[in-house]
């Protein structure tokens, strides 16, 4: 077996404990960015679908500004909004290298996705039952809590799931900012330096995260459909 | 127990403004089962938003409980809600949330200990006969099992009034009654006050005491049942009335089959009218032995509203014409109302009837 890697894979077998800690580094991103965007991305998808024209805390002029602030930052592409962002990471990170400055472009550029996949989300929720416990004389924070993220779970769910995949896809990127990670690892180690196993080995690390998220996702939309 | 004065609601859509209501006042009291019809469109369902405030009126006082509605503070109006329950044609359940938990949902926020919830929640099932369906989610259940869900969650903070949109609309007749039947033990054995928005005149004729008929946002009739179904004055009322008797097909054969009435030069076509206790069978013997004048019975239909029968007759009246007018006359003095129609052969060739 050993024979068999390092005949094939020479440089993976020579390298394999950086790819263990970029395997870290890619994980450590998506779960703390995850973490920072479900609260934020939850959070905005209610405001928007609350605020919209006839939500529980309608209001136009919060709605149209949130949306034009989401659809700006969902237009600009993912690697010059980390260059973009840089005076803010730093200003939260005290760097503007690393993995932890990497966190703060991928939430900015991952939460207002989030919150759009959330509002579609909660759109979904019949708008009646809104209206039977509006009528029971439920407030607009029990209707939140008890009725749109409880009746919308299954498409929160779906939400999160896609939208972990893409936050993998980011953190590819991330390595422009010195993130590390397997992304960064495929370009540097594996495609500036002709080491292409180790970049088909990034990949393989890449597609099993996917593959990992996506059957989690699977899993807990069967389990909330009733 | 619920008062509307002079109610206005419009919508703003762009450049046209709708008038969903216009200028309605109404008034259902305590034990009333009151019943609002109306085409499609016609605003019933904005009306009985008005009620509990989940559509604004642009002008008007709402009066429910014994509060102005529209003088509370959210706070206020959302317990004031609390004692307005709802159902509606769609039944509007929770999906992720099994029978149980739909109950209990009005009950989580009051400050009852939890083993009295569990307990009120369990005897509301019964009530509505479910008690065998606690843990399931509404996807498994039947229409009218869904309804009865809904009116048990409605039912749990225990309200004075009850509101229906349509809430029968969406089943089959056999469903509807089963649900119309368990919302008149209601009205009878708690006392509850019941407004029903319906565009089937069946379900009024069924269950309700009052009713109001409603027309591109206004209210064109309104009264006790008995006297809208014995004397609609309206002719969209006499219309929702029809369609419920069958009196409007019925009519439509007679006419179209001259044969059916096989009339002789002075007879007569009449519909004979009558509320209360009188019996068909009495007026057309009365007429024959008192005046010898024969009656053709062509249609004969009698509906027990409210304890009180309502009935009406096509029949040919034939003898002599003396005797005719005084059979009419004596008629009329009974109460009983007597409208002549146009023949079949007039009406074959003129086209008008006057039903």
């Amino acid at each position: 077996m050993n024979d068999f890697l390092n005949r094939y894979l020479p440089n993976v077998m020579e390298n394999k404990s950086e790819i263990w800690e970029s395997t870290y580094e890619t994980l450590y991103m998506v779960f703390m960015t995850s973490l920072f965007s479900a609260i934020f991305g939850i959070a905005l998808g209610v405001i928007l679908v609350a605020t919209d024209k006839g939500g529980i805390l309608a209001n136009r002029w919060v709605y149209s500004i949130l949306e034009k602030i989401v659809n700006f930052f969902r237009s600009v592409p993912f690697i010059i909004l980390i260059a973009i962002v840089v005076p803010v990471t730093r200003l939260l990170t005290g760097t503007s290298i690393g993995m932890n400055a990497a966190i703060v472009p991928l939430v900015i550029g991952i939460v207002p996705f989030y919150a759009r996949q959330i509002q579609n989300a909660l759109l979904e929720v019949d708008p009646g039952i809104i209206e039977a416990t509006q009528a029971m004389g439920s407030g607009p924070v029990e209707i939140i809590f008890r009725v749109y993220l409880k009746e919308g779970l299954t498409g929160i769910i779906r939400a999160s799931s896609v939208t972990v995949i893409n936050l993998i896809g980011l953190t590819t990127m991330a390595g422009a900012i010195g993130s590390g990670g397997l992304g960064s690892l495929a370009i540097n180690k594996g495609y500036n330096r002709f080491q292409l196993d180790i970049t088909f080995v990034a990949t393989i690390l890449i597609l099993l995260l996917v593959f990992v998220c996506q059957f989690i996702g699977d899993y807990f939309t069967r389990k909330s459909t009733h | 127990m619920i008062s509307l004065s002079r109610i206005n609601v419009t919508f703003n859509t762009g450049s046209r403004t709708l008038v969903a209501a216009r200028d309605i006042d109404l008034r259902v009291d305590e034990g009333d089962v009151f019943g609002i019809v109306g085409y499609s469109g016609a605003g019933k369902s904005t009306l009985v938003r008005v009620m509990n405030l989940l559509q604004r009126p642009s002008s008007g006082e709402v009066v429910v409980n014994g509060q102005k509605l529209l003088e509370l503070t959210p706070k206020e109006l959302r317990s004031a809600r609390k004692k307005i329950g709802m159902i509606f044609q769609h039944f509007n359940l929770m999906k992720s949330r099994t029978v149980y938990d739909n109950v209990l949902y009005p009950l989580k926020s009051s400050r009852m200990p939890k083993s009295e919830k569990d307990r009120k929640v369990r005897e509301l099932l019964q009530l509505v006969g479910l008690s065998d369906k606690l843990a399931s989610y509404p996807s498994q259940l039947s229409g009218g099992q869904k309804q009865r869900v809904a009116i048990a969650r409605a039912l749990a903070n225990e309200p004075r009034i009850l509101l229906c949109d349509e809430a029968t609309s969406a089943l089959d007749p056999k469903t509807t009654l089963s649900i119309l039947d368990l919302l008149r033990d209601l009205n009878r054995e708690l006392g509850l006050t019941i407004v029903i928005i319906t565009h089937e005149m069946q379900v009024v004729k069924e269950i309700c005491n009052k009713v109001a008929v409603m027309e591109e946002g206004a209210i064109v009739e309104q009264g006790d049942i008995v006297s809208i179904f014995s004397e609609p004055k309206q002719p969209l009322t006499r219309d929702f009335i029809h369609t419920a008797t069958h009196f409007g097909q019925t009519m439509e054969k007679i006419m179209s089959h001259p044969s059916l009435a096989r009339m002789e030069n002075d007879d007569l076509l009449c519909k004979i009218s009558y509320v209360g206790s009188r019996t068909s069978e009495a007026i057309v013997s009365d007429i024959a032995t008192r005046f010898g004048v024969s009656a053709n019975i062509l249609f004969g239909n009698v509906e027990i509203l409210q304890q009180t029968p309502v009935g009406s007759l096509i029949v040919v009246l034939s003898g002599g014409r003396s005797e005719l007018e005084k059979a009419l006359a004596y008629l009329r003095s009974l109460d009983v109302t007597v409208d002549r129609l146009d023949s079949p052969g007039k009406a074959a060739l003129g086209g008008a009837s006057v039903v």
